[in-house]
């Protein structure tokens, strides 16, 4: 009965590893509608569509809670990866919290519809891009935390890279904000949703810059 | 058997006791430690195959033990089995590090020069370069083996998890040969003493199958280190990780491996016969120690990653262990038999001198002639 324990003890890995390769494809897929979201909201503003995508990171969103729960709970009761499972759970949290801004900044578009001058619109879809880049390239060092351990380093040094970027991009673009002839108040709401879009990036950062250390952890 | 039989065994028993306690830390420590493996499932392995180890192949070493000094009265074996046991516990209790292999030659030295039996000059030599040569050899597989294993991961690319699920079950299969070589290689330890003056008789079972008094003896011995297992090992498992350099699960595996490679070649009869059929240089079966096996291999680890981390104060206390132990368990055995034959009045040995060269055998060859041993 030995071996039928094992082939279980396999399966239950294999169930797991797919369940934290889900749960990185929902943390990707929803920067991915981010980006297209926050596209259709420059160009024709809160429509139908731009409601649609907003619906679609919601559920990616709950979807991701309810994977990160389950594997939270199966890497303690099956007393898994003892020696990294803390670094496990550190890093699923942290990686859902990405999520979870990028779900606040498209809730914040729906109630609160920011009026956005078009000149600002590359200034806005640059963030975007540079911080969804950033969370691409965690998503692959978190990946590769998993599976080729010496590769988060290069993932790792991209995020940094976009990062960098994005903050670059988020000053240009408040500079750009400041400089228009937009009431005061209209003003700080623009550079609200400016930095709200680029902590997404920020985090993407910190997540990585743990990951590192993980990985030193990690190194046998 | 008499009742008094049994009484002398008592102290091989508590050596074997000791050495379950001490020594599955060494196959299994890690393992436990680091919570990859479940005491229980980790004490009932290692007993199991400890038993296995013992009965099937521990004939080895004993031999070699039995060389240095044939210990041919049973109180004579009980001291020196007490005296290993008793440097084994001061030791301990001391914080060095301790091996029952260094502790039982020192003993049965002691009863050499209580008896006047001269100490076997070539197996003497033949045991103390086993010590050197133990560490070093495990130092030398570990060193392989765990660049072979980071190459392997490195290139299958395995998920976190998967690793995970293969080191377990690595832990236990390296714990399971572990414990097969620790029973095969130090039950010499423990019973070795009682060999030439084994209470126990053959007796067959089946046509075929015939269980022999010496492997009573070590199965004897090998409960008693299951004993040991179980009801004190747990304390040092749960320690033993802090004490060297901490150690990954796939470290301690390549450390587990080695020194159960280092621990089964120094017992592998097999491989004796194996080695000598083809003409090369044999490898003596001597019981090594397991800490010192160990050792040797998580050292061999650390030199592989650069030679950072390692305890070199916890290196010395180890080759102070070395030179310790023995002259303890010599003195010890010493004056006990002292105090065995003179206040307790027990013949801690027989002297006469065909029995000192190799008694079983050429005393009952010479009885097959009828000559009469007592006229010579």
């Amino acid at each position: 009965m030995q071996l039928g324990k094992d082939v279980r003890l396999f399966g239950r890995t294999r169930d797991l590893e797919i369940q934290i390769d889900q749960f990185l494809d929902a943390l990707s897929e929803s920067a991915l509608v981010f980006k297209s979201a926050v596209d259709v909201y420059l160009e024709e503003g809160c429509t139908k569509e731009f409601t649609d995508k907003h619906e679609h990171v919601d559920s990616l969103e709950s979807q991701a809670d309810d994977l990160r729960r389950t594997i939270e709970i199966k890497l303690y009761t099956q007393t898994l990866i003892p020696e990294s499972r803390g670094d496990v759970l550190g890093l699923l949290e942290n990686l859902d919290k990405i999520i979870n801004l990028i779900e606040r900044v498209l809730w914040a578009f729906d109630i609160e519809k920011p009026q956005i001058p078009t000149p600002l619109n590359s200034g806005y879809r640059k963030l975007v891009d540079m911080s969804c880049e950033a969370v691409e390239a965690v998503v692959l060092a978190s990946r590769a935390f998993f599976r080729n351990i010496d590769a988060v380093g290069d993932h790792n040094h991209k995020v940094m890279y976009f990062e960098t970027e994005a903050d670059k991009a988020s000053t240009q673009l408040k500079r750009d904000i400041f400089e228009t002839d937009l009431r005061l108040g209209h003003k700080m709401h623009l550079r609200g949703f400016v930095e709200d879009i680029d902590d997404i990036a920020d985090w993407s950062e910190d997540v990585a810059d743990r990951l590192a250390i993980y990985v030193i952890k990690r190194t046998v | 058997m008499e009742i008094t039989v049994l009484l002398f065994l008592t102290s091989g028993l508590f050596l074997g006791w000791a050495l379950g306690a001490n020594d599955a830390a060494n196959v299994f420590g890690t393992a436990v430690g680091t919570r990859m493996v479940r005491f229980g499932t980790a004490a009932a392995i290692c007993s199991i195959f400890v038993v296995l180890g013992a009965v099937v192949s521990g004939a080895g070493a004993a031999h070699t033990l039995g060389k240095l000094g044939a210990i041919n009265a049973l109180a004579g074996s009980f001291m020196a089995a007490l005296a290993a046991a008793l440097a084994v516990y001061i030791m301990t209790k001391a914080g060095l590090p301790v091996s029952t292999s260094q502790a039982i030659v020192g003993a049965i030295i002691g009863w050499n020069l209580f008896s006047g039996m001269p100490t076997d000059p070539k197996s003497l030599t033949k045991i103390l370069s086993t010590w050197v040569l133990c560490p070093v050899l495990a130092a030398c597989f570990s060193a392989i083996i765990y660049k072979t294993t980071v190459w392997f991961i490195k290139y299958a690319k395995l998920h976190l998890l998967r690793t995970d699920a293969y080191t377990r079950i690595g832990l236990l299969i390296a714990g399971a040969f572990g414990s097969y070589s620790l029973g095969a290689n130090n039950i010499a330890n423990v019973m070795g003493v009682f060999v030439p003056a084994n209470p126990f008789t053959d007796f067959n079972l089946g046509t075929f199958l015939t269980f022999s008094a010496g492997q009573q003896l070590f199965l004897l011995g090998a409960v008693a280190i299951g004993v040991g297992v179980f009801t004190y090992s747990k304390r040092v498992m749960l320690t033993v990780g802090n004490d060297l350099l901490p150690l990954s699960p796939i470290a301690a595996w390549v450390a587990v491996v080695s020194h159960s490679i280092v621990l089964f070649l120094f017992a592998s009869q097999g491989l004796e016969a194996l080695l000598s059929s083809h003409g090369l240089p044999t490898i003596p079966l001597v019981p090594v120690s397991s800490s010192q096996a160990v050792v040797g291999a998580v050292l061999g680890i650390a030199l592989v990653k650069g030679g950072g981390g390692i305890q070199w104060r916890v290196l010395g206390s180890i080759g102070l262990g070395w030179i310790v132990t023995p002259i303890i368990a010599c003195g010890i055995c010493f004056v006990g038999l002292y105090f065995l034959q003179n206040v307790f009045d027990q013949k801690v040995y027989q002297s006469t001198a065909i029995e000192r060269l190799d008694p079983a055998p050429t005393t009952s060859r010479m009885r097959d002639h009828q000559i009469d041993i007592m006229k010579l």
